[in-house]
């Protein structure tokens, strides 16, 4: 009655703008990530250089630099918005009146445009006018300028970040909090557990799916940020973060080759850091099968 | 149990308090949108002095800006409805039918959104410079080039999100209606689809969402005709000068959606961007 090629059939126009839209534009990188090829070369057209590329970009300071810096901003956002997420769920499971009111303003930044929360954390910062540079100086005596310090420019996309994605840590914490069954922590009071014992046996092993899989994703994102990050800084010191290093290698320096194997290596890293998670994630479960 | 206010007084106390670490960076940007450039470069102060609208109607009587924003809802809309349709069918065909290499196409499908868009920026630029050429056309800079492109990254989410919904439809009712005569249209249209309704609602709406917010491919595979408003925004910062004014109130319109769809969607939005695996 149902035959497989009617499904197929149905499947097909999905897996054909897959396939040219996300599978050979995989396969073409591949290609070109093993030949030297830049538009503005005086030999035109593309040359086979085996793992040349690839020895460049072991050697590349700009390219080591960014992936740096790429992994401190996953670091320290990922961990603020996981805290602060978690502490704001918690929090969301009280009843109270008006409740929905700021948990849906708290999850209004989710929504917004990635470049629009840029320009919003450029109009706070920018010298001139901008109110975060002025109260630091007059409140502070600090200098603050993202274009000349680095770390400051670091910092503030950190922060950034965290105004935009705490709120689905937030989501999915309070998902899984609400999803917790209530007798084993009533049981463990009664055995005279204090809170933070309650937390750490019983509330965060039931946890445990839920946090790992909302860390999965955020990592996924956080490696992949550009958007923000460019409106922000315009891609100044401290914040050339491999996506944007990529972009600059293709398109002003139109170095397709090198920009290829580059591409190549950071999906590579993105595609080991998923299965790793993957691993933990599954291990973890089976361990407490066992 | 009734709670006394003075329980209530610490948890409002916080709220309010993150409620403005949210709200300030956006009143901010309102209040930049209503002033004037000589008012701007005075001492930053955050109250709004009075109403002035300029930088609004300069923008909202902008060939380019209406052209832009024209561009965003067209490819938004066309996506989103593309989307839907296509992941109602790949779903109905994952859910019911015995595939080969099923679970396999499955988690085939998520890689496509987990990679980096930028390591893909430039074979697609090629494929839309070149590749794609029917005389003196290409898809470079055409409406319909974003429209297909975008089904990479929304289609594997959505059909993430229908499967759990498709095969939450007992097959029985399939079966029935083919019984009583119905083609494989007639079971979508008239079993599948009716009770699929709020599952792909919320689809349509966060497909919508997620190509109206997208920037990258959008200013690399555009130049003028098909430039949506996220580009349209980061094109307002430039070297010789910004207008802030008029980039803050471009902004502020480009958030009236989003602020729209978490009051309407706020349920499905954590089970959006999880592909389904977290609930509320």
């Amino acid at each position: 009655m149902r035959n497989p090629r009617t499904g197929w059939l149905l499947l097909s126009p999905t897996l054909i703008i897959l396939i040219i839209f996300g599978f050979m534009p995989f396969l073409y990188v591949l290609f070109v990530g093993f030949n030297e090829w830049n538009i503005f070369a005086a030999e035109d057209g593309l040359r086979f250089n085996g793992l040349d590329n690839f020895r460049r970009l072991v050697f590349d300071d700009d390219f080591l630099h960014s992936v740096g810096l790429t992994i401190r901003f996953a670091v320290f956002a990922i961990a603020s918005e996981v805290v602060l997420g978690f502490l704001l769920a918690q929090m969301l499971t009280r009843k109270f009146p008006g409740k929905s009111l700021f948990r849906v303003i708290h999850t209004f930044p989710l929504m917004v445009a990635p470049i629009a929360v840029g320009a919003i954390w450029r109009l706070l910062v920018i010298p001139g006018f901008g109110p975060v540079p002025f109260f630091l100086d007059r409140w502070f005596d600090i200098k603050y300028q993202i274009g000349s310090f680095p770390d400051q420019a670091l910092w503030t996309s950190v922060i950034m970040d965290v105004w935009h994605w705490t709120p689905f840590v937030t989501l999915t914490m309070l998902a899984g909090l609400s999803a917790i069954p209530r007798e084993p922590v009533e049981q463990a009071k009664v055995d005279g557990a204090n809170r933070l014992q309650v937390f750490w046996y019983v509330t965060l092993p039931f946890l445990r799916p839920i946090l790992l899989t909302t860390v999965f994703i955020r990592i996924m994102d956080a490696i992949r940020t550009v958007d923000e990050v460019w409106m922000l800084a315009g891609g100044g010191p401290g914040t050339r973060f491999t996506g944007i290093y990529i972009w600059r290698v293709v398109f002003p320096r139109t170095d397709y080759g090198y920009g290829s194997s580059i591409s190549l290596i950071t999906l590579y890293l993105t595609v080991v850091l998923c299965w790793l998670l993957f691993i933990a994630i599954s291990g973890r479960r089976k361990g407490e099968v066992e | 149990m009734r709670q006394r206010a003075g329980r209530l007084l610490p948890t409002y106390g916080f709220w309010v308090f993150m409620t403005l670490l949210t709200l300030i960076p956006i009143w901010w940007m309102f209040v930049v949108s209503m002033r004037s450039r000589v008012e701007l470069f005075s001492r930053p102060n955050l109250a709004i002095s009075r109403i002035y609208l300029e930088n609004y109607s300069n923008v909202l009587t902008d060939s380019t800006f209406q052209r832009y924003m024209t561009n965003s809802v067209v490819v938004s809309t066309c996506n989103a409805a593309l989307v839907m349709a296509l992941a109602l069918l790949a779903t109905y065909a994952l859910s019911r039918y015995k595939l080969v290499g099923r679970d396999n196409i499955f988690f085939w499908l998520i890689t496509n959104r987990m990679a980096p868009p930028a390591a893909f920026l430039l074979p697609l630029f090629i494929m839309f410079t070149r590749s794609f050429r029917i005389g003196d056309w290409t898809l470079f800079d055409t409406q319909i080039g974003l429209i297909l492109l975008y089904c990479v990254f929304n289609l594997p989410f959505a059909i993430w999100l229908l499967k759990g919904v498709v095969d939450g439809i007992p097959i029985e009712l399939d079966d029935a209606a083919m019984i009583d005569g119905a083609g494989l249209g007639g079971v979508l249209r008239h079993v599948v689809i009716p009770l699929a309704a709020p599952g792909l609602a919320v689809t349509g709406i966060l497909s919508w969402v997620f190509a109206w917010n997208e920037y990258l491919f959008a200013a690399n595979l555009t130049s003028v005709e098909a430039r949506t408003i996220t580009t349209g925004l980061a094109e307002f910062v430039t070297v010789t000068g910004t207008n802030w004014g008029e980039l803050a109130a471009m902004s502020m319109i480009t958030l009236i959606p989003s602020a729209i769809i978490v009051i309407v969607a706020q349920r499905y939005i954590v089970m959006g961007l999880t592909f389904g695996a977290v609930k509320e």
